[in-house]
């Protein structure tokens, strides 16, 4: 199939942005969207041009890297799915795809399609982490965890990173990010310890970093390719109140 | 030159603890003296950054993703392995010990292989206090599965993404001291060259992604944690950045490149669908627990759908070969028997190169849900790639270049022979030997970096007592040129063809001439083509944009010339071991029925080669294996 692409392109955060339109010819249905995006650059680079720069790394929806707002919805729309495991059956011949970058403050362009997603390290750094020295563990069965704790742990734990849920939210809130890994670590016995001083930190470093507020419109859990439940931003917010009445 | 392992004396059981003991301390107030890099943040620099730090020592960790959450180890699934013989079957330190060293076909380090069995626990203990939310039972004790091979359940999951789960508990330890300012963090920061001055290695020079700046950095020892070099084969399971370039440019710098041609080709990996393909995904092996492989008998039933086949014309190979370990066959022999049955024209899906693995027993047996709760995302994830529904037709799948066994070589301090340069996880060689088994690489990852490097390096600062230089030392200045020049190189080339067209060329020349089999007459040939392949780089490459801002052209321009360079070692390596064994398979030594045939005599030993110049063979240097607890036998899984 032969497809038209319209693709942001931006040579670095000080530069004005615009749309550039290329076409992308013999597609096929077995590529990968981020496959069809290589074969452009090819093409691209064999007419001496400068290909589309995108981040991706490990190509099988775990690593978190990609990032691009495909037809105007974060990763594509396919639930569930990261952009580099979205494939070109999904979409017709003659189609035009417009491809974004994630938009959002706390995310600063950085070349067309690349963001600055440090703020999310940032927040991790300021308490996502249990204080586990290495060395000092005891035995690992010596800590029981009940099955439906350690699953939901594992839910929440399952999140890669990506910052979808920033790019698609209206107020670019970093709220479902936060909760997963506030949720993943206060949900379990271990992370028990830390877990006030954890919520605040984290939930401080993310205001200071520039994302907006929850307003409940649940964009995030739809786009997200690891399917993370809103229900964890409530659950976030409970810890996050009982340890604001615990004077954290 | 001599190959020192330093394995030390007595008992093979004792001999860790007697080393722990015998090796130096550095005092503790002294430690915030010492700098070290850390190049790398995947399970084995992820751990070692964070160890080190919480040890003391200033740390700089580097990596070439946005964020040291990325690094591949990110995408391992199966599991880890420990010998905690928490199901009571019998497992045991001495067992994984045993099963490793039979696993990898006795071209490992008996010791260093004794000592990863012992620590094993201690990873699962770290893990779990880290909060990995490991897979539980209903009691809330940990859960074990039995994977890739192994005959005792002894492997912890975390659902699918084990991998995800412990790199993120590394993540968090190394945020923790970053947050604390003991670790410096340099994310989109790639290393160019390794810098030793008067012999022993202090530093390295980097280049920012972002803004194409050239850094020195010193420091008192320097870690490559920088994973293998399947993308030397261009399609393979691993992230497309992955690269041989931090340890290339040691072995370049005076680093030996132990065992390059113990490459592992894994069985249960997605088909290649068509030229476009950029790379190949792995279904995790767990799946051949319930999964049963087959092929039909006849080549006139393979274009069928795989319904109207019926059982009697089915053949189950591993199971009719191997009956004991049947689809659980370990990696090695699974892939080759796998590719048997297609050169034999019994091959399934496009261009006959794919096998079915078939799940419909089992779920006959335990039902869609139980099987959709054990293997629900990979289910998913073949779905997404093949459009095709698991639980409805039988999946396909067909080996690819997975894990590599070679590394830079290391003594049993994790020491390359360049002092202060050290070397771990998938980067070095030693602990696999020539075929590595499942759920066997996050072990390693985790031992080199959590509890084996944060005492061995302790022990080089106590005794070789050099001082740092400055990067105004005369060898900072010369490799930050000679980093310069190749990029100026790689720009002012100015050809006709893309790098990616270039690799695609290398990586199919060596899948045909030094994949799954070899023989002496294709090696031959990669041998003669891999420098012409070079030459045309060199000549004819198109690298566009400039090197004072990101340009991903230019990164992987540069990787792909080190694969150009280092491909040539891996053959020369496959061309010298003159036997079958592991992960490396000679056709010429091979037993009447096909298994592969090892040469005790002549190859019981490391090859570890020294570069020479561009163009030149490359000198070997070799370290005999000598096993004193156990009998090197012939692998047998029948």
């Amino acid at each position: 199939m032969n497809l038209t692409l319209k693709v942001w392109r931006q040579k670095d955060a000080a530069a004005p942005g615009h749309f550039e339109t290329c076409q992308a010819r013999d597609v096929l249905q077995d590529m990968s969207f981020l496959e069809m995006l290589d074969v452009v650059n090819e093409d691209l680079l064999a007419r001496g041009k400068e290909p589309i720069a995108f981040d991706s790394d490990c190509r099988e929806g775990i690593c978190g890297m990609c990032s691009l707002v495909i037809n105007g919805i974060p990763h594509g729309g396919q639930r569930g799915t990261a952009t580099c495991q979205l494939h070109m059956r999904h979409f017709k011949d003659g189609e035009t795809i417009t491809i974004e970058p994630w938009r959002a403050k706390a995310f600063p362009l950085v070349k067309d399609l690349i963001v600055n997603r440090s703020a999310f390290d940032r927040i991790i750094q300021a308490g996502g982490f249990i204080s586990a020295y290495t060395g000092g563990a005891p035995d690992a069965n010596a800590i029981t965890v009940p099955k439906p704790t350690a699953d939901a742990a594992m839910d929440a734990a399952a999140c890669i990173g990506c910052g979808a849920c920033v790019a698609v939210c209206k107020n670019a809130s970093a709220m479902l990010f936060v909760a997963a890994k506030v949720s993943h670590l206060n949900l379990l016995p271990q992370g028990k310890a830390e877990k006030d001083k954890r919520v605040w930190s984290m939930v401080s470093q993310m205001d200071k970093e520039g994302f907006g507020n929850c307003t409940v419109t649940a964009s995030c859990e739809a786009v997200c390719p690891k399917e993370i439940s809103l229900n964890f931003i409530a659950k976030m917010n409970r810890d996050y109140a009982i340890a604001t009445l615990k004077g954290e | 030159m001599n190959l020192d392992a330093k394995i030390p004396g007595g008992p093979l059981s004792q001999k860790w603890d007697k080393h722990r003991f015998d090796m130096k301390l550095v005092n503790p107030a002294n430690k915030r003296k010492f700098e070290v890099i850390v190049v790398g943040s995947g399970l084995a620099g992820a751990s070692a950054a964070a160890s080190l730090a919480e040890l003391g020592y200033c740390v700089k960790c580097f990596c070439f993703q946005d964020s040291p959450r990325r690094a591949h180890s990110i995408a391992a699934q199966g599991g880890i392995n420990a010998a905690k013989n928490y199901q009571n079957d019998g497992d045991s330190v001495f067992r994984l010990f045993y099963d490793t060293v039979k696993g990898g076909d006795f071209r490992s380090r008996e010791a260093n292989v004794y000592r990863l069995a012992q620590v094993s626990n201690n990873i699962i203990d770290q893990c779990a206090a880290q909060g990995v939310p490991f897979a539980r039972e209903y009691s809330g004790l940990l859960a074990n599965r039995s994977f890739g091979g192994a005959q005792v359940s002894r492997t912890f999951y975390a659902r699918g993404q084990t991998g995800q789960q412990l790199l993120l508990g590394a993540y968090q330890a190394l945020s923790r001291q970053i947050s604390l300012g003991t670790v410096q963090m340099f994310p989109r920061t790639e290393m160019l060259d390794l810098v030793v001055v008067q012999g022993h290695t202090k530093g390295i020079i980097a280049r920012n992604l972002l803004t194409g700046e050239i850094t020195a950095h010193a420091a008192d020892a320097v870690v490559l944690g920088t994973g293998g070099y399947g993308n030397t084969f261009f399609l393979s399971t691993n992230a497309k950045g992955c690269n041989v370039s931090a340890t290339w440019r040691a072995c370049k710098k005076g680093a030996f490149f132990a065992n390059p041609c113990y490459t592992q080709i894994h069985p249960t990996c997605i088909p290649v669908s068509g030229e476009h393909q950029s790379k190949l995904t792995l279904m995790s092996e767990s799946l051949r627990n319930d999964g049963r492989v087959w092929v039909p008998k006849r080549k006139e039933d393979c274009p069928k759908p795989p319904g109207l086949v019926p059982e009697s014309d089915r053949d189950y190979y591993l199971e009719r070969k191997y009956p004991s370990f049947g689809n659980l066959a370990p990696r090695d022999i699974s892939s080759r028997a796998a590719k048997e049955v297609c050169d034999e024209g019994r091959g399934i899906g496009p261009g006959g190169l794919g096998v079915y693995l078939d799940f419909a027993d089992s779920i006959k047996r335990l039902g869609e849900n139980v099987i959709r709760e054990r293997y629900g995302n990979l289910f998913d994830m073949y779905e997404k790639i093949t459009g095709e529904n698991g639980y409805k037709v039988p999946m396909r799948i067909y080996p690819a270049v997975h894990y590599t066994m070679g590394g830079l070589w290391v003594d049993y301090n994790l020491m390359s022979n360049l002092p202060g340069l050290f070397v771990i996880g998938e980067a070095n060689f030693s602990d696999h030997g020539a075929n590595r088994l499942g759920a066997s690489a996050l072990m390693q990852g985790l031992a080199d970096g959590y509890f084996i490097l944060p005492y061995t390096i302790g022990h080089y600062f106590a005794s070789a007592k050099i001082p740092r230089p400055s990067v105004s030392d005369p060898e900072f200045k010369k490799s930050e040129e000679d980093v310069r020049n190749t990029i100026s190189k790689l720009l002012a080339v100015r050809g006709k063809r893309t790098a990616t067209s270039l690799h695609r060329e290398l990586g199919k020349l060596l899948w045909e001439r030094c994949g799954m089999a070899r023989n002496e007459a294709g090696l031959q040939t990669a041998l003669k083509r891999i420098p012409e392949l070079r030459e045309e780089f060199w000549k004819n490459v198109n690298v566009t944009g400039g090197s004072g801002d990101l340009n991903q052209a230019l990164e992987y321009a540069g990787r792909v010339a080190d694969f150009m360079e280092f491909a040539e070692m891996l053959c020369f390596d496959a061309l010298h071991r003159r036997e079958s064994c592991g992960g490396h398979f000679r056709e010429e030594f091979q037993t009447a029925e096909g298994e592969a045939r090892r040469d005790d005599e002549n190859f019981a030993c490391v090859a570890a080669w020294e570069y020479q110049s561009p163009g030149r063979a490359p000198v070997l240097h070799e370290e005999p294996l000598v096993y004193e607890e156990v009998h090197m036998s012939t692998r047998s899984y029948k």
